[in-house]
């Protein structure tokens, strides 16, 4: 009966077991504490003309500058018109290959879906790196022969490079969120239309449009907030273009002397708040889409469109999507990795390969402390992050503990901060709050399980609701406990879905770099600031050499994680 | 012995507390089975989890023998009760193996039994539901219906006082759940394992129970054995949830309703007085149709609209004024669609009961019947 099989049991009035509410309130304080007073310790600082976040000074200097003075103008421009364009850019490409997969008969499907995924894996700074090697204006792969043959270049330093970079970085998103609605859209939708003599032209138009638009525009949103959010590129590439975006900007008036904690403090609100409006609106319109209900969550045999002679012309956009995405990047950085100095390939550098510059990573200090740190970093707060969330959605889905909502929503806070501004949120916190964590590993930690809370509470939330919850009951009608339901019922059947969700956010926390870059110090510094770093000391082989190592530390993860999710599939 | 006595139970909803279970009371004496009918959110899962400890119930009592399950201040949870339930889902565990899903009532408890001791009990509840040799295999890998047998074997192997299921057969395929109440039939006779079992198919309630309570909005509307359900309906909504029927209100008078353009010949249910509003249910098998009249009382003329053949029987429909019967007549019986037709309601099947206003789902005004 629906009544007693959905989670809404409130309203009885004999007293409760109640160490569930003692543990709703412990949670709530702590996510509270991680997610609210960072944001709140953000906003006062934005509104404060102190030099230090300690002296507090209300002013609203700092918001008239940034709403209204001609630079922050620009700043706003530039943001917008490259996350417009990125998003753009990754659409169009993830869209493109999407339907070629989904709904065309293109040989080879499962190739091309596999190839698609695989730039997921390249952190942001590795992609960027590598693209720098391939058209950085005097020596990049591209620009050489274009220069030599027709006297041109492509600057890498402009508007149109970064969206070039950011636009093909989050093109995968675009695919996976693209290809799912695609795969979970009733053919009969179609079929009715066919059946009704439109022909494929017009039922394409009338009716699969339409009812993709919804979608589209929700996925288009998460695309623009991802490169508003993203500081790789900015950082990299617009920098040294002096092209400012606000996540660059947040950067350079903390790194310059004095440092402007105001003022970026300032840039970092009005990110949020785009941020935060980008994801609402996203909201929205899945909530809408799910009204609609054509995508219902189910995967249906699609109806493939037959390319006919297009085939050759569609396997070679696919093959050369592939081409510039996958196979350039990675052979740029594996060659420049073996080379002493960074030049196009001829045939003198490739007899002159060398091992230097991993030799270099293995001894030098910095590289391995950051490899050690990063490691270190990962596996705490996978661990820190699944074993809270755990809980969380435990009480969440299976009690009537009051506030348990507010814990949801609060362990999903985080997914609304971009890095960056977490990372100056947490410099207010832990100038203000006597707990002295900054500069040392312990203020990363604190960054990386916040940021990564949302990835966890999804993951464990998912996994307990889909185990039945006749499956625990059984267990207490057999006589068990609450104890040994926990760990011999539960916890078995929620281990592939924890070990996922570990595996998944030590992935990407060996990739992070908008908190991290912030929040480090000589002793706490980790992999992706490495390579940042290297890259001012213009130690670019070496660079190469430690992304490639990362690529390959990255890979073997994704590895085990797609077994166990194998494994996961076939024990459902 | 199981009472239940006054139970309520209510739900927070979006909408405000809804009401699922209204002073229910009734008693299963051991080795009885005893089923929970009625259509969905009707309140029996509610009632059934709530001998389960599964949910708290607000006010009422349940006792099992002397003991107090529930209220007087008292709550037993789930895993103190001596009880074994099988789930509307079966919940067989799917990490564990077939052996070790029946094995788990036995390991959690105070005193485990030993080794040996557990692998004879676990075998023994196997045998019983037709399992044996298939202890070491991964509970998933089995089919619906062994899940179901699992399901049973687990809830049987602690030999509780009290079996409790849940809508066990309404997973299973048609063939399926035809066999699986035969040998839950004889499995329950066999056993004499007092039994309460919550359904929504009233054919099931009918073959399976000693005694059946059909439950109407959180409330037992009437309590009986199933020759007496079926018999003597006490409203229209247990005649029409039990087994088929038209219903002919109409005016109490004496001796008789007033319908159809006259006056039926019926008995009255007690308390049914002249000038009452009564209803008159017929079953379709107690009706006789024929091709011309017979001179019987209760005879109506009409004019047949279905004779559809379902191998044992025409299943028909006959237009009389604004009232759709329906009615079976034997296979050999020669009738056409549209011919005019009598109907003869037999005296003794005639006894008129208050109406309660509930009525069945109307048939549609204008419909083709296919060939018959």
């Amino acid at each position: 009966m629906a009544a007693t099989t959905l989670g809404r049991r409130a309203g009885t009035r004999f007293p409760a077991w109640r160490a569930d509410v003692l543990i709703v309130g412990a949670a709530a304080l702590l996510l509270g504490y991680l997610t609210l007073v960072p944001l709140a310790l953000l906003l006062l600082g934005s509104l404060s003309s102190g030099s230090s976040a300690l002296d507090f000074q209300f002013t609203l200097a700092n918001f008239q500058r940034v709403l209204t003075d001609r630079a922050s103008l620009e700043l706003l421009a530039n943001s917008v018109m490259y996350g417009v364009g990125s998003a753009l850019f990754a659409f169009a490409i993830g869209t493109g290959v999407a339907w070629a997969v989904e709904r065309s008969d293109i040989p080879g499907r499962s190739v091309w879906y596999g190839l698609a995924l695989v730039p997921l894996i390249v952190p942001g700074i590795v992609h960027t790196i590598a693209w720098l090697f391939l058209l950085s204006p005097n020596i990049g792969w591209i620009n050489a022969p274009l220069k030599e043959l027709f006297g041109v270049t492509l600057s890498v330093y402009s508007l149109p490079g970064m969206i070039w970079i950011e636009g093909l970085h989050t093109a995968p998103l675009a695919f996976v969120l693209m290809s799912a609605a695609f795969r979970t859209m009733d053919p009969s939708l179609e079929e009715a239309a066919a059946t009704s003599r439109a022909n494929p032209w017009q039922s394409f138009r009338r009716i699969t449009l339409p009812l993709l638009l919804p979608t589209a525009a929700s996925v288009l949103l998460i695309l623009f907030v991802r490169a508003i959010e993203g500081f790789e590129v900015p950082a990299i590439i617009g920098l040294p273009g002096q092209i400012y975006v606000y996540t660059s900007r947040i950067y350079t008036s903390l790194n310059q002397y004095p440092p402007n904690f105001g003022l970026s403090a300032s840039y970092a609100m009005v990110l949020f708040v785009i941020s935060v409006a980008g994801l609402l609106l996203h909201n929205r319109m899945v909530r809408r889409t799910e009204r609609y209900a054509t995508v219902t969550g189910k995967a249906y045999r699609p109806r493939r469109v037959e390319l006919g002679r297009f085939r050759i012309v569609a396997i070679a956009a696919l093959g050369l999507y592939a081409l510039v995405a996958i196979a350039l990047p990675l052979l740029v950085l594996i060659y420049a990795s073996l080379v002493r100095v960074y030049t196009v390939p001829s045939l003198e550098t490739l007899g002159e390969l060398t091992l230097k510059n991993y030799e270099f990573i293995a001894t030098d200090e910095l590289t391995r402390r950051a490899l050690g740190n990063s490691l270190l970093l990962g596996a705490a707060a996978a661990t820190v992050v699944v074993a809270l969330t755990a809980i969380i959605a435990w009480v969440t889905i299976r009690t009537k503990a009051p506030g348990r909502g507010m814990l949801d929503f609060l362990a999903f806070v985080p997914i609304t901060i971009p890095g960056i501004v977490l990372g100056i949120s947490l410099i207010w916190v832990y100038f203000t709050v006597p707990i002295r964590i900054y500069g040392t590993l312990w203020i990363l930690l604190v960054a990386y399980v916040t940021r990564y809370l949302p990835y966890g509470i999804r993951s464990a939330s998912a996994g307990i609701v889909q185990i039945h919850r006749e499956l625990e009951e059984a267990a207490a009608a057999a006589g068990a406990r609450w104890w040994p339901t926990f760990t011999r019922i539960l916890l078995p059947l929620l281990r592939p879905a924890l070990v996922g969700a570990w595996i998944y956010i030590f992935i990407i926390s060996l990739r992070e770099l908008g908190s991290s870059v912030l929040l480090y110090s000589s002793e706490s510094v980790v992999l992706a600031v490495r390579i940042f770093d290297l890259r001012d000391s213009g130690n670019y082989t070496t660079i190469a050499a430690l992304s490639v190592l990362l690529i390959v530390l990255l890979v073997v993860l994704v590895a085990i994680l797609q077994r166990l999710g194998g494994r996961t599939v076939r024990e459902a | 012995m199981l009472q239940v006595e006054a139970l309520r139970k209510t739900f927070a909803t979006d909408r405000g507390g809804v009401r699922a279970v209204e002073d229910v009371s009734f008693t299963v004496e051991d080795g009885r089975f005893f089923t929970l009918l009625g259509p969905s959110g009707c309140g029996k899962t509610t009632t059934l989890r709530c001998v389960a400890g599964l949910e708290r119930p607000e006010s009422g009592t349940i006792r099992l023998d002397d003991a107090v399950l529930s209220g007087l201040g008292r709550f037993v949870p789930t895993h103190a009760r001596d009880i074994g339930m099988v789930f509307q889902s079966y919940a067989i565990w799917p990490h564990l193996t077939v052996f070790e899903n029946v094995a788990f009532p036995l390991r959690v408890t105070e005193h485990p039994p030993a080794k040996t001791e557990t692998k004879r009990l676990v075998e023994e509840a196997l045998a019983l539901v037709g399992l044996e040799g298939l202890e070491e295999r991964p509970a998933p890998q089995l089919s619906g219906g062994q899940q179901q047998r699992l399901a049973l074997a687990r809830a049987l192997v602690r030999r509780p006082k009290i079996l409790l299921l849940d809508e066990p057969l309404s997973n299973l395929d048609a063939k399926l759940r035809e066999r699986m109440r035969i040998e839950l039939r004889q499995l329950q006779r066999r056993l004499a394992i007092t039994t309460i079992y919550v359904t929504h198919d009233q054919g099931e309630a009918l073959f399976l129970s000693h005694r059946i309570a059909v439950m109407q909005a959180g409330r037992i509307v009437q309590e009986g054995a199933p020759r007496d359900l079926y018999r003597a309906p006490a409203s229209g909504f247990v005649a029409d949830f039990v087994g088929e029927a038209t219903f002919l209100p109409g005016e109490v008078t004496t001796g008789g309703l007033r319908a159809l353009g006259g006056v039926v010949t019926c008995a009255l249910a007690d308390g049914l007085a002249p000038g009452d509003k009564g209803l008159l249910v017929l079953r379709p098998e107690n009706i006789v149709v024929r091709a011309r009249p017979a001179g019987l009382p209760n005879e109506f003329a009409g004019v047949l609209r279905v004779a559809a053949f379902l191998g044992d029987r025409l299943d028909c429909v006959i237009e009389i004024g604004d009232l759709f019967i329906r009615a079976r007549a034997h296979t050999t019986t020669q009738l056409r669609r549209d011919q005019e037709v009598w109907v003869e309601f037999p005296v003794e099947h005639c006894t008129a009961i208050a109406d309660d206003g509930w009525r069945p789902r109307a048939l549609a005004r204008t419909f083709d019947d296919e060939d018959s």
